[in-house]
């Protein structure tokens, strides 16, 4: 039994070294490496799925057509699990082993967060694919983060219930980086737009049922309408819970609820949920004026032809974070630094997200007209109007 | 607390309470067979409702049911005549990290088969909004099936294990393997059929639970945790424990909603499990002087 063990361990190692050897054989030294820290398995993997496969698409077109000014990208996708310790030591790895040009990713608020002062002081390029808002406030001279604004989300959450006279609210949020920083916006803007929260919970990011905690919110008969801030499936069952108990209160989500999957498992639940996003979920509807809906367009068609899945706004912000990356390499060459400044003076350059606009000051370069308010719709995304 | 609301509660918690029942008494039987926890149990129940989904776009539901829980029977089966009949007298660490391995594997399998989306069976009767009300509390008429069919399932055991020969062989086994072997009973037969049993049991679970708390790939190993810890507290081996203590801690965990917040559901259950460990390792319902007559 244990000459079989140190067998078969033999011929695992071996396994590996040769595998370590051939990688190392195909990089060339004027290639540029990107490194990109995603999700792509654990809890998040909705988000690092369609973001590691956006970047594979992307990289596989941009090499075929003769790379960025005659370099070829390599791209290095680790996966963490969404699992913030992973995302450190992949960091470092990338950094010091597969010395990387940049880092696109990770693909959730809390590792970023782990990992920000890590590439800030290694002067490391770093596009985060996650949302919150603390990513990029305050400003770090190498951190940058393509999503939308946690604070416009909630903005645009806030002043469409002005519109609808709702002014009692109960917040419900998700027990990750993403949930924790939505609630912290969401209680700091209610009192600008006069809105009071009379509840607030925080459920665990695994959560299959929220019944229980639907019975309590609606023995509150002031609570005119719920917000519910995650990114996990929890958006849908939470829908379908309160739609059983018979509550009919509107039901908002964050720009997390992003993804057509959670309408189909939501069914009939999901219809009426009013949610902030970016435009990639109603490109076909977009007026032919609008300068995101040719590249929009074409995103969607690539991906859901190359890939059996539907396109969501997660993998758009992997595919904002290389656009910026190739558009600043493109003007100035590969000089990390010079990089880093085209990055940040970077104007009008169209994404997935909403037209970019970097400044010193502004790292994430969207403004709050990068949201619409979307609702569902007969099982599909659709543009709110009252 | 209004009737309503007290109602509202105690059918949210028989439902939490049910599912984690099968799932623990999935680890009941193959411990009474072979003496170890089977890590992989929460796997079953990802299996039988990924199959079925998968199944139901080529036919009717129920039959897409049937072969998700007959495919998941064959998988359960091969786990245990590949990984685990072979092994002369394994020690039980042994056996417990390769269940745990196993866990990995399907989980990974299950990761390149279905990829990372969330999915759904269709509710059996109605839809998503549908609710059914019952003395003022409205639930999903989904949550009577779970009930239901998960207390079908408790009742059939109870009675294959008292009444059929199969069942009485199985339940030999557990009590002494060497004078069951001794008396004719296959006792490696019996494990395999074990496995076969808590693969269907769970894939039955994984199907009538998927409209309510859907299916991917990674829902196995939290169910795993709760439904180990529901094993414990009713006292490892006995599956009608299984089911009280399920619905205790079900019903705990609803009811500490109304004064506690939300975040500290699973801290319950934690709790509750730690307290029975240092003062009835046996479990609530099971015996200390049987218990230390156990290897684990």
């Amino acid at each position: 039994m244990k000459r079989g063990l140190n067998a078969v361990l033999t011929v695992v190692i071996s396994f590996c070294l040769v595998a370590g050897f051939s990688l190392a054989s195909v990089a060339k030294a004027e290639n540029i490496k990107v490194g990109a820290i995603l999700a792509v398995t654990g809890g998040a993997s909705f988000l690092g799925g369609p973001e590691a496969r956006t970047l594979e698409m992307m990289v596989e077109e941009i090499n075929a057509k003769g790379g960025v000014n005659g370099n070829k990208i390599d791209l290095i996708i680790k996966d963490s699990g969404a699992n913030p310790e992973k995302a450190i030591s992949f960091t470092k790895q990338l950094i010091e082993e597969d010395k990387v040009f940049a880092i696109l990713g990770p693909s959730t608020s809390g590792e970023t967060m782990k990992i920000k002062n890590i590439v800030e002081e290694a002067k490391m390029i770093l596009v985060s694919c996650a949302a919150a808002e603390v990513i990029v406030n305050p400003v770090a001279k190498y951190v940058f983060k393509t999503p939308q604004k946690d604070s416009h989300a909630v903005q645009k959450i806030y002043g469409t219930m002005k519109d609808l006279g709702i002014t009692k609210i109960a917040v419900l949020t998700g027990n990750t980086g993403f949930g924790n920083a939505g609630k912290g916006q969401l209680e700091k803007i209610a009192p600008e737009f006069g809105i009071e929260i009379l509840a607030s919970e925080v459920y665990d990011k695994k959560a299959t049922d929220l019944s229980a905690v639907v019975a309590k919110l609606m023995a509150n008969k002031d609570i005119q309408a719920v917000v519910n801030w995650s990114i996990v499936p929890a958006q849908g069952i939470l829908a379908k819970n309160m739609r059983q108990a018979g509550w009919d209160v509107p039901l908002f989500q964050s720009h997390g609820f992003g993804n057509i999957k959670y309408v189909e498992v939501g069914g009939a639940a999901a219809e009426g949920i009013i949610f902030p996003a970016g435009r990639l979920l109603v490109a076909d509807i977009l007026p032919d004026s609008n300068p995101q809906k040719a590249l929009l367009i074409k995103y969607k068609n690539d991906y859901e032809a190359k890939y059996d899945d539907q396109v969501s706004t997660f993998g758009g912000h992997a595919y904002d974070a290389l656009t910026i990356l190739v558009a600043a390499i493109e003007k100035v060459g590969t000089d990390k630094e010079k990089v880093r400044d085209a990055i940040e003076n970077m104007k009008g350059v169209a994404g997935t997200a909403g037209v970019f606009n970097f400044s010193p000051e502004d790292h994430n370069g969207l403004g709050l007209d990068a949201f619409e308010m979307l609702t569902v719709k007969d099982g599909k995304f659709a543009i709110y109007t009252k | 607390m209004t009737p309503e609301l007290f109602l509202q509660y105690l059918f949210a918690g028989i439902t939490y309470g049910v599912i984690y029942a099968i799932v623990a008494i999935g680890f009941n039987i193959i411990y009474n067979t072979t003496g170890i926890i089977n890590f992989a149990q929460g796997e079953f129940v990802m299996l039988g409702g990924m199959i079925a989904i998968t199944m139901h776009s080529f036919m009717p539901l129920p039959l897409a049911i049937v072969v998700a829980v007959l495919i998941t029977m064959v998988v359960g089966a091969l786990i245990e005549i590949v990984f685990i009949r072979w092994l002369d007298s394994p020690s039980v660490l042994r056996m417990i990290i390769i269940t745990i391995g196993l866990s990995i594997l399907v989980r990974e399998a299950a990761l390149h088969i279905w990829g990372e989306s969330v999915r759904a069976l269709p509710y059996f009767i109605g839809n998503e909004v549908t609710s059914v009300s019952i003395l003022g509390a409205k639930i999903s008429p989904q949550v009577l099936w779970v009930i239901g069919v998960c207390s079908l399932m408790v009742a059939g055991l109870s009675l294959f294990f008292k009444f059929t020969s199969l069942g009485r062989e199985m339940r030999a086994c557990s009590a002494n393997r060497r004078a069951a072997t001794l008396c004719g009973i296959n006792a490696k037969n019996m494990v395999t059929l074990s496995f076969v049993l808590s693969a269907g049991i769970g894939a039955v679970a994984g199907c009538v639970m998927s409209p309510i708390t859907y299916s991917d790939y990674e829902m196995g190993p939290t169910l795993a945790i709760k439904g180990f810890t529901v094993a414990v507290i009713g006292g490892l081996g006995n599956s009608l424990a299984a089911v009280a203590a399920g619905l205790l801690l079900g019903i705990i965990e609803a009811f500490s909603i109304s004064v506690l917040p939300l975040a500290f559901q699973d801290a319950i259950a934690t709790s509750i499990l730690l307290l029975i460990l240092f003062i009835r390792p046996h479990g609530l319902f099971g015996s200390s002087d049987l218990a230390s007559l156990k290897e684990f």
